[in-house]
């Protein structure tokens, strides 16, 4: 899974601008990495404003698989067969792995973990809109995997280029099992759309959950998402929020097809013109709202992390207690 | 014979499902990250092995029942597997102690089962033996953490100890299906471990600074089908599905 991108301002309507770069031979040797496609590493020279940028983005990203494993996780008592369970715990398991990751990449940039994660439990730091929406069915799970992960995976496939080293490097073995990830979501969908009446009534009321919030994964529209630009010229960002949306429709309608599961959306229709779907209008209030707060899990979301946090405080200090005593006994 | 080698297969498949269900209830609620990963991976093993005895099980009853109408179409009476195992996951001292009394014995056990002279258990032992070594080693030195940590997680673990040790004796508990077999070289004289078990206790509870609890019994036995209230709890919550829609596939 990934985190949506959410570094805007949504009073903002201008395009965004990119900071023209000042500085000695150091800036420019950052430049001249950027131009030829070079990677940035942690003890390279960087603006501030782009080690800031990739703080907030890679700790985001991270939270964003840690909370990301609560929706899921939510099912994995009830998972319908063994089989089912195993390869659902398996795959919250490499969530967690992801969060993992991308906590020792945002550490590379000179903050530690327990700090950024002191801004989600705070409510401060954000993490994806889309955890914010509840499991309701088992075809949730299936959804999540198709729809949540395929859209992850859109976006996470150009970072794995982006100019940050570290975090295009934890992309590379993310991409990998989310691709995983994916087929499972879709192999649950297709055993539920082609089950008994039921199973096809969950397959559609998942689609018709998990479709928008999805689409809204990849974020404001262009011309609603003025940071995007100097991400761009950072080369963090690669393709802009629409065109990733636009691919992900492109990719996404089809399989659908083939499941025989309708999109809710009445104005889905291909486009000769462009060779694109175009779609009905995405309800931009509903993400702000979520973003804000307000969506149905937004609030469960946060007490369980906090309540995670707090009960294991003890068995923490436990270990460090243990730690202590023994490096004492061995001095 | 074929009703005892069904039995035993069921026992060991039950001990590891209700075990492995209630790991998996820790995923994104674990003390931190890495102790959530190592968990599930814990839920991931030993469901593994569960699937393994359950499908041995349908496969010698011969009646097409599978692993999953083993596990999901059967009632708490029908459930063979020790109480220790469905005793709630607690506080992540209760869950620990579970663990460790539970892995410490399973660890004895699979050690002798890998000579069973029926190779379908032989298989499974050879492979559960492996992963296993690391469970115990995971709850061994968490219960030394814990013991020797904090005061408070001191008396935390003490506390599980304390409630859980009466749903030590069963694990040693012989009955005609257990004598049947260990007599013919298929199953595990589990009196034999007793002392084994005892070893490695008293060992990690001195280093840990615990006290070891006086003798208790549950006096009622998983395997005969008296279960604690909390088996059907899990079993509402892990057989839903199958249960609310049957006859379908998943």
């Amino acid at each position: 899974m990934y985190t949506t991108n959410l570094n805007f301002d949504k009073n903002k309507k201008e395009s965004g601008k990119v900071e023209a770069l000042e500085g000695g031979p150091e800036a420019e040797a950052f430049q001249a990495k950027l131009d030829q496609d070079l990677m940035v590493e942690p003890k390279d020279w960087m603006p501030e404003a782009y080690r800031k940028t990739l703080i907030r983005q890679i700790s985001q990203h991270a939270h964003s698989e840690v909370v990301g494993m609560l929706p899921e996780g939510n099912w994995i008592s009830r998972a319908p067969t063994l089989k089912r369970k195993a390869i659902l715990l398996a795959k919250v398991q490499d969530e967690g792995g992801h969060g993992l990751y991308l906590y020792s990449a945002v550490e590379t940039l000179g903050v530690s973990r327990d700090e950024v994660v002191a801004l989600l439990l705070n409510g401060t730091a954000k993490y994806s809109t889309i955890f914010n929406y509840p499991t309701l069915n088992w075809a949730d799970i299936g959804a999540i995997g198709w729809l949540v992960d395929g859209a992850a995976i859109m976006n996470q496939i150009p970072l794995q280029r982006c100019s940050y080293g570290p975090y295009a490097r934890a992309m590379v073995r993310v991409c990998k099992e989310e691709s995983f990830h994916q087929r499972q979501g879709y192999e649950i969908m297709l055993a539920m759309a082609n089950g008994n009446a039921a199973q096809k009534e969950m397959a559609q009321d998942a689609l018709n959950r998990w479709w928008w919030p999805s689409l809204m994964m990849f974020g404001p529209p262009d011309d609603n998402s003025p940071n995007s630009a100097q991400s761009m010229a950072w080369k963090i960002k690669r393709f802009s929020n629409d065109e990733l949306r636009q691919k992900f429709i492109d990719v996404t309608v089809p399989q659908a097809d083939v499941l025989g599961l309708k999109i809710p959306d009445p104005d889905l229709k291909w486009n000769k013109k462009t060779s694109h779907y175009d779609i009905g209008e995405i309800d931009w209030d509903e993400f702000y709202q979520v973003v804000k707060g307000n969506g149905v899990c937004n609030r469960d979301r946060l007490r369980a992390r906090n309540d995670a946090h707090q009960n294991g405080q003890w068995v923490r200090d436990a270990a460090m207690a243990y730690d202590e005593k023994r490096r004492k006994r061995a001095a | 014979m074929q009703n005892e080698l069904f039995e035993y297969a069921l026992r060991l498949g039950d001990n590891n499902l209700i075990l492995g269900q209630q790991l998996g209830n820790w995923c994104g609620h674990a003390p931190d990250l890495e102790l959530d990963i190592t968990l599930a991976n814990l839920a991931l093993d030993i469901i593994g092995q569960a699937r393994l005895f359950l499908s041995l099980a349908g496969e010698i009853e011969g009646k097409g029942r599978d692993e999953d109408v083993l596990a999901y179409h059967r009632d708490v009476a029908d459930f063979r597997n020790v109480l220790l195992v469905e005793q709630p996951n607690g506080d992540w001292g209760a869950t620990i102690v579970r663990q460790f009394l539970y892995t410490t014995w399973q660890q004895l056990f699979l050690t002798k089962l890998v000579a069973s002279t029926d190779e379908r258990f032989a298989a499974i032992a050879q492979k559960a033996i492996k992963e296993v070594a690391y469970h115990a080693r995971f709850a061994s030195e968490w219960m030394k953490r814990l013991g020797d940590g904090t005061e408070e997680s001191h008396n935390r673990v003490q506390d599980a100890l304390n409630s859980q040790w009466r749903f030590a004796d069963e694990l040693f508990d012989m009955d005609n299906v257990d004598r049947k077999l260990a007599k013919a070289g298929i199953g595990v004289d589990l009196a034999k471990l007793q002392k084994e078990w005892d070893a490695r206790i008293d060992t990690v509870l001195a280093d840990a600074t615990l006290a070891r609890p006086e003798p208790q019994s549950a006096m009622f036995r998983g395997r005969n089908g008296h279960h604690t209230e909390h088996l059907g709890h899990l079993l509402s919550d892990m057989q839903f599905l199958q249960r609310a829609y049957p006859g379908a596939t998943w």
